[in-house]
């Protein structure tokens, strides 16, 4: 990779100014963004690593009941710590990657690459989450705006995700055999007024929420219930490992295993 | 027989200490001094005219020590082709240049063109963009069948179209034209064996060096076969005596064929650090080994199966596509012709066989042997043919395999080997004993409530190995010999070191030839030492592949010994001063028939090398020995496989739920170290069949870039393996009896996954799917469901 | 170049790094520490899996920068004081866990890791661990057999040797 500038503030405040520096780059568990810069794909000149900022590392419930995550929150740690009061999103975070992958690999640096089947977003978008960054708060329907495309600004963290708890909830991972990230992953969640359902890993557009099926779901939260729709295959995504009809069809039946597994 | 040493004993590998602990020497571990780093600019383009190369700006980045392009090579050799195969015609296959860097064109993504060779290994690859190419693109050759059509753009411009060659082998036309007309029935299916990259885990690494004042070269390699490469890039390329180039192959992480080559990075750093008088070091990232590693497999195949009316086999004819990529590489065209169209017979008596290969240049990646090479396509080939043509005649499988089995050995196959021994319908009954085919439908059921689709694949295989006779493979177009060699040398105080020219990158032969040794003298295990890896201490040998180290290079050294163990006798008579044809050797005792006197095996070695009451005018001191061993057949080990798969219907996914393996190896040596064989085998053999695929596009760019889209088998896609080797029917014509396990994995279990995915279909109501071809993707199966 | 701290199998160490200096390169190339192998570019083989701070991660893919002041334990730091196998090691050894040997060190690490979390997994349990450790050789057989064995579990039912 390029050399760069390395920086690892131990507060918010002083990340904010170190990636006030030309071409800074936040740094979050690294679990893409080594890589990328490996292949020689990304080339920051001051590399500002969050991971020593111990406000933003943490599971807690507010006093709203919303599981609170901090931005710099390894995946291993929401899987443990999380298991109590959001089984499903424990659940989620602990088939990200691999073991090894999870100690590192933060959930805000998965939302901010939002890469299109990385599979936080699905957890972020179904639960109508809020992410929280050093200036403002964004609502997930607002927050995911395509594919690697996200409402952040220029050196804007996430410091803190909070998730509404839902009744009910699941998530189902199809994954792709080669890099066992999603090849399709939904997330289905049941509220008091209404069903969620975020879909991750299928749109060239990136996750995104399958109304049609939050409709009927909402109507009657049963595997039943979605059989007769089909979701859009539009924009879907084809490539060697399934086209865009395989994908269409495996959110159907992903979106019915959800429904079933969330009882 | 289970024994606690010697032959027949799972001995702990000896080599795990080292690795267990971090200790192990592999190439990138290797760093001298002065040590400079090469990065190569790589095609990114599939085919392309080299317009220019402009290195000025490149020259002046920092640490940049030299940029080399092809202009520097135009005085050296290129890369050599090892074999040569003779078309239909009689003519020599068309045999391109493979110039060590591109020369006037690129040829697939990956081609190296220019290599910038600098202080770090980053400085080096921050120089190489520098470096401006000026290609201009030509329209790329990447599906074989375009590629043969007129009107193709050409890979070689020289050449007069993208054939190699056409080959024909086995039965003549009239022979294989009658069976098929008096068929009563036809099975004919055209089917893809998926190209694959090998992916040993440790990707490979050169590191040359020169010293001026002794004129000699090293490279440290990651090579299956040092003495090899010294020849080849010694004699072809470099032009470098043998005597001044060393090769020397450490720990190698993993072969599986791909670290057989020659390769052109080799070749690179060891003329740099002459040129340059400083060791010049490549590692290979992942991403440049699947671009530059030779791939395995792709051939293109349509097979017919002609039986009479009771169903016995009357003949098969296959017309097949083989991919060679933009070069050949050192064995690539022998792999569809000779290690391929040999085993076409499978383990049947058909009588007449006939094979007809079309080897094409494509713009893609070099493709040469991966484990079982040649091999597996046949197997692939004739089994899933079985299975096809067993439900078209509403036949068994397994009746039907058993019904044309050869029962009678030595056998004579249409296609122009010689079975010497084997026992086909004995791995089959150890294979029905394994797997429970009377529970299956209980299995079944049990899969239908849980809303999968079970099914049952069996097949057979036999290979060939244990490569090979020289004389044989030389009238083949082989330009090398097959032998094996070993040096015993027994050191004073009794302990032995045996050099051998196999090479170990996994196998264990440090463990399993200590057996062997240590077992013909009766000593313990741990007074042999196995050396192997390094040309300047090992005698010429032909390395490690095909299964043929223990059944060539072990025989090899169980001749070394035993003209050890004359000369021992020799002295031993001396000493005891009895008759030389009365000396007894057992358990490390030298005594004299039907007497109580002895000498140990230390009284001995001692002798040898402090001759004060010594024969010395019969025999010279010392007690070190040589033996070449060439064989005079390839061994022929043989099994029945049996794969059990559920298959999703709702995603296509594919799980294997059962994999048993019932194999014939002849004589095992260290059963522990078998089964490991076999395992590993299988998993890649499932993997070709259920997960890996090198993907291009019609450009020729590689979409199968890394392990992002090269689905690589993992733990939680294979299950426990049950795996069986107590048939044995031992090796004719090797003294140990052996006839080797390392491939038989791979060569034997795609086509036992397919047929069982088939079949699941085939009892959930899918009628219409009677093939799939590999990789049985979850997208591929559910297309193939609802298609 | 800024200077990291870090305490590597049981030893202080300190060195220079660049911004860029991955760990698996600040073992392999800084400490000499060459049991830690590279066999991959995006993070997915596992061949670099070391202990930093008592969890499994890839070496490949962090920083050494971020990981000043970090405990580290690599495969160099796993045998018993005394120098003899460790029991996961032994029963590497034991059950022919390992081949070409390149794998190994992340596999012992990773298993290693395994057991601290859930001393008896079920082969379910071990081989969904291991999604992140490729090996080339064993077809995982005898790996889950060793890292069953390793955790007191009886594995003489399992098939073959």
């Amino acid at each position: 990779m390029y050399n760069f500038e390395f920086a690892k503030p131990s507060s918010i405040a002083e990340a904010v100014e170190a990636l006030g520096h030309d071409e800074a780059q936040a740094l979050g568990g690294g679990q893409t963004l080594l890589p990328t810069m490996k292949q020689r794909l990304a080339a920051p000149a001051t590399l500002v690593s969050l991971n020593g900022i111990s406000e933003m590392i943490g599971v807690c419930v507010n006093d709203a009941g919303e599981v609170c995550i901090g931005g710099a929150t390894p995946h291993a740690t929401v899987a443990r710590e999380a298991q109590a009061q959001y089984p499903a999103l424990a659940a989620l975070a602990n088939r990200i990657g691999d073991p090894a992958v999870r100690s590192r690999g933060t959930i805000g640096g998965s939302l901010a690459n939002n890469d299109p089947s990385a599979c936080y977003p699905a957890a972020a978008l179904g639960s109508g989450a809020t992410i929280k960054t050093n200036t403002r708060d964004i609502a997930a329907d607002d927050y995911f705006q395509g594919m690697f495309e996200t409402a952040l600004e220029e050196g804007e963290i996430i410091t803190e995700v909070r998730f509404p708890v839902p009744e009910k909830a699941n998530y189902q991972k199809f994954v792709q055999p080669a890099s066992r990230f999603a090849l399709v992953g939904v997330f289905v969640a049941k509220f008091a007024d209404g069903v969620r359902v975020a879909v991750t890993g299928a749109s060239s557009n990136g996750v995104f929420r399958w109304a049609e099926a939050e409709a009927a779901l909402s109507a009657d939260f049963s595997k039943a219930a979605v059989e007769g729709l089909s979701a859009p295959a539009g924009d879907m995504i084809s490539d060697l490992h399934g086209s865009g009809d395989y994908r269409a069809h495996l959110v159907k039946v992903m979106t019915g295993r959800a429904v079933a597994a969330a009882g | 027989m289970p024994t606690d040493h010697g032959i027949g004993a799972s001995s702990k590998r000896r080599e795990d200490l080292r690795f267990l602990t971090g200790r192990g020497r592999y190439t990138d571990d290797i760093n001298l001094q002065g040590q400079a780093f090469v990065h190569f600019l790589r095609s990114d383009v599939a085919h392309g005219r080299i317009n220019g190369i402009d290195t000025s700006e490149a020259e002046k980045m920092p640490g940049v020590i030299r940029i080399f392009t092809g202009a520097d090579f135009e005085g050296v050799g290129g890369i050599p082709c090892g074999w040569q195969v003779t078309d239909r015609e009689g003519n020599p296959m068309r045999e391109p240049p493979h110039p060590v860097l591109a020369q006037g064109k690129v040829r697939h993504v990956g081609d190296p063109i220019v290599g910038v060779v600098a202080e770090t290994a980053a400085q080096a690859r921050s120089a190489a963009e520098a470096v401006v190419l000026d290609i201009e693109e030509l329209p790329a050759v990447v599906d074989m069948r375009k590629a043969l059509a007129d009107g193709s753009a050409k890979v070689h411009d020289e050449l007069d179209g993208n054939l190699c060659y056409d080959w024909v082998f086995g039965s003549d036309d009239a022979a294989i034209d009658e069976a098929f007309s008096k068929a009563a029935h036809v099975t004919t299916l055209e089917l893809t064996n998926n190209r694959l990259s090998p992916n040993a885990m440790e990707p490979r690494v050169a590191v040359g060096d020169y010293s001026w004042a002794s004129d000699e070269s090293t490279l440290y390699t990651t090579s299956q076969n040092p003495h090899v490469i010294r020849l080849l890039m010694g004699a072809f390329v470099l032009g470098i005596p043998e005597h001044k180039l060393r090769v020397i192959a450490p720990d190698v992480g993993g072969g599986f064929g791909s670290k057989i080559y020659h390769y052109a990075e080799e070749a690179f750093c060891t003329f740099a650090a002459k040129q340059l008088r400083r060791p010049v070091k490549w590692t290979s990232t992942r991403s440049e080994a699947f671009i530059s590693d030779a791939h395995g497999r792709d051939h293109i195949t349509t097979i017919q199966l002609a039986m009479d009316a009771e169903n016995n086999f009357l003949g098969v004819r296959t017309d097949t596509l083989a991919n060679m990529g933009a070069y050949l590489s050192t064995f690539a065209p022998s792999i569809p012709t000779y290690l391929h169209g040999t085993l076409m017979a499978g383990n049947y008596k058909t009588p007449a066989v006939q094979v007809n290969v079309k080897a094409v240049f494509t713009n893609t990646v070099p493709v040469d042997a991966y484990r079982g090479a040649g091999r597996p396509e046949a197997t692939y080939q004739l089994e899933r043919l079985i299975d096809k043509a067993a439900r078209e005649v509403g036949a068994d499988p397994v009746a039907l395999r058993r019904q044309n089995f050869i029962t009678q050995f030595p056998y004579a196959t249409p296609v122009a080997v010689e079975y010497d021994t084997g026992d086909y319908n004995a791995t089959m009954d150890k294979l029905l004993e394994m797997i429970d085919r009377d529970g299956f439908e209980a299995r079944a059921e049990a899969s239908r409530k849980a809303g999968k689709l079970r099914g049952l694949g069996i097949n057979c295989y036999i290979e060939a190995c244990g490569i090979a006779p020289s004389a044989l493979v030389g009238q083949l177009g082989a330009r090398a010999g097959l032998y094996e060699s070993a040096t015993v040398r027994v050191n004073a105080t009794g302990g032995l070191v045996v050099m051998t020219g196999s090479h170990s990158h996994g196998q264990g032969h440090e463990t399993s030839f200590a057996q062997v040794v240590a077992d013909m003298i009766g000593i313990p295990e741990n007074m042999v030492e196995i050396v192997h890896g390094d040309t300047a201490n090992t005698p010429m040998g032909m390395g490690t592949y095909g299964s043929r180290s223990l059944a060539v290079g072990g025989s090899a050294m169980v001749r070394a010994t035993e003209k050890i163990i004359a000369k021992a006798k020799k002295i031993a008579a001396h000493l005891m001063e009895a008759s030389e044809g009365d000396i007894e050797l057992k358990d490390g005792q030298f005594s004299v028939a039907g007497t109580d006197k002895s000498v140990a095996w230390g009284d001995v070695t001692l002798a040898a090398y402090v001759p004060h009451n010594y024969p010395l005018d019969e025999i010279e001191p010392g007690l070190e020995e040589t033996a070449f061993y060439d064989p005079n057949n390839f061994t022929y080990p043989s099994g029945a496989y049996a794969c059990e798969v559920e298959v999703d219907p709702e995603t296509g996914k594919v799980q294997v739920m059962g994999f048993a393996a019932a194999d014939d190896f002849g004589n095992i040596v260290n059963p522990m170290i078998v089964s490991g064989q076999v395992h590993g085998g299988l998993a890649q053999g499932i993997g070709q069949a259920l997960l890996e695929n090198v993907a291009y596009d019609e450009n020729g760019q590689l979409l199968s870039a890394s392990y992002m889209d090269y689905a690589m088998p993992r733990a939680d896609d294979l299950p426990f393996y049950k795996v069986d080797h107590s048939s044995v029917t031992p090796c004719t014509h090797n003294p140990l009896g052996v006839k080797g396990c390392g491939e038989a994995g791979a060569i034997g279990s795609p086509p036992a996954v397919v047929n069982a995915v088939v079949d699941a279909l085939q009892r959930g109501g899918y009628a219409h799917v009677t093939h799939i071809d590999m990789p049985l993707t979850p997208a591929r199966v559910w297309s193939a469901m609802n298609g | 170049m800024t200077q990291v701290t870090m305490t590597v199998n049981g030893k202080p160490v300190s060195g220079d790094v660049e911004g860029r200096t991955l760990l698996a390169e600040f073992l392999r190339e800084g400490l000499r520490l060459t049991g830690t192998h590279v066999g991959c570019d995006t993070s997915q083989c596992g061949a670099c899996v070391v202990h930093v701070n008592g969890t499994a991660i890839k070496s490949c893919t962090a920083l050494a920068a971020d990981l000043d002041g970090a405990e580290v334990v690599t495969i160099e730091g796993m045998a018993n004081p005394d120098g003899s196998l460790s029991t996961i090691q032994q029963a590497f050894q034991d059950h022919h866990g390992l081949q070409c040997g390149f794998c190994t060190p992340g596999m012992v690490m990773s298993a290693a890791a395994l057991l601290k979390e859930n001393p008896k997994p079920s082969e379910h349990e071990i081989r969904e661990y291991l999604e992140g450790n490729i090996c080339r050789c064993t077809g995982y057989h005898n790996i889950v057999k060793a890292i069953m064995a390793a955790s007191g579990q009886d594995v003489s039912a399992i098939a073959a040797e």
